[in-house]
């Protein structure tokens, strides 16, 4: 595993169609002519129709935006006709705090990939605990899970703070597409904590080493992508009244 | 070189220090969006929206460069992503105006 993965891109293979990170003879994949491994087109090419399905959705949320007869609003106060007063719906400071864990979780996510790409490596005695830290996949696998799970939590909070507070998908257009859109999102954040937690328990099981460096890295663009969709949901429909 | 540095320099991938740099930097940005959220002459200004979605799309961009490791990264992989956000921004944008959103 010396050679592992030396100046290939990620996901490239060998002119014997192994994949880089599989020079041990242990696992070789078909020859495929881009010299890519497919599972790595295979998450672009998901990655993309993801970004048409949140367009559309996004897209959706924007035309009728301002639009809901009835009240309660996103950024203004509403009253009804028996008088009662609905205050603007959405909660910038809990908001924001879900933003900044889902941030540090693509950042968790990062540490986890190249943890897993230098396992085995000889590390100085003289390093730091940032350095040792770095080095431990099943924390930062770990950390990113729970930081997906925060996150979720905060969502399950503002979901259920606005169904008290009178707004459900049900209400007007403004829940319709707010709870189609952020539930979507928050579909695919579970998705991506149940897929950290298997990698955990694979690691924790046989362990994680620079062999599987793809199907770490796999995951990492998905939870990467996951972040990138809400850091334009909450511009989108957070801060822009 | 130490190791990490060395491996980072072999992949062409930043160091943990460098991703530790872009989590701050992604940090500071969010807090200006949400800080010019509270600043009443700022929201009220024309300039407000554009910005917002300036920073959005800085933050946007610095993770699937760095982060999602397309910068470094086979171009077919580029291509796919950019011509998918292409197609999905463009439905978008028709979208709006064939719902009156936006007009020439």
């Amino acid at each position: 595993m010396a050679s592992h993965a030396a100046a290939a891109p990620h996901g490239a293979q060998g002119a014997h169609g192994a994949d880089a990170g599989h020079d041990d003879g242990h696992e070789h994949h078909h020859y495929t002519t881009t010299g890519l491994d497919n599972r790595k087109i295979a998450i672009w090419a998901f990655i993309g129709s993801e970004c048409m399905l949140f367009a559309s959705l996004i897209s959706t949320y924007l035309i009728y935006k301002g639009k809901s007869l009835v009240g309660p609003f996103p950024h203004t106060e509403y009253i009804n006709e028996a008088g009662k007063v609905f205050k603007p719906i959405l909660d910038i400071p809990v908001t924001s705090a879900s933003t900044f864990v889902l941030l540090m979780s693509s950042f968790a996510m990062v540490l986890a990939l190249q943890a897993v790409q230098l396992k085995g490596t000889p590390i100085a005695a003289t390093a730091g605990w940032w350095e040792r830290i770095q080095r431990s996949s099943q924390f930062w696998l770990a950390a990113t899970a729970f930081l997906g799970a925060v996150f979720l939590g905060f969502q399950a909070y503002e979901f259920t703070s606005f169904v008290h507070e009178g707004l459900t998908i049900k209400t007007n257009l403004f829940g319709s597409t707010f709870f189609t859109l952020t539930g979507f999102h928050g579909a695919h954040v579970t998705v991506g904590v149940l897929w950290l937690m298997t990698l955990l328990w694979i690691d924790r099981t046989r362990g994680l080493g620079p062999k599987d460096e793809l199907i770490v890295d796999i995951c990492a663009l998905y939870w990467h992508f996951v972040d990138v969709v809400w850091i334009v949901i909450f511009t989108l429909v957070y801060l822009i009244a | 070189m130490s190791h990490d540095a060395k491996h980072a320099a072999e992949s062409h991938h930043p160091t943990g220090n460098q991703y530790l740099k872009i989590a701050i930097l992604l940090t500071v940005i969010t807090a200006i969006e949400v800080w010019a959220y509270y600043i009443p002459t700022l929201v009220a200004s024309p300039l407000f929206n554009p910005a917002l979605i300036i920073m959005s799309a800085l933050k946007f961009v610095i993770v699937v460069m760095f982060y999602m490791h397309l910068k470094f990264d086979s171009k077919l992989f580029r291509v796919l992503f950019t011509g998918s956000m292409i197609v999905a921004l463009a439905t978008g944008t028709a979208l709006m105006f064939l719902f009156g959103k936006l007009s020439l």
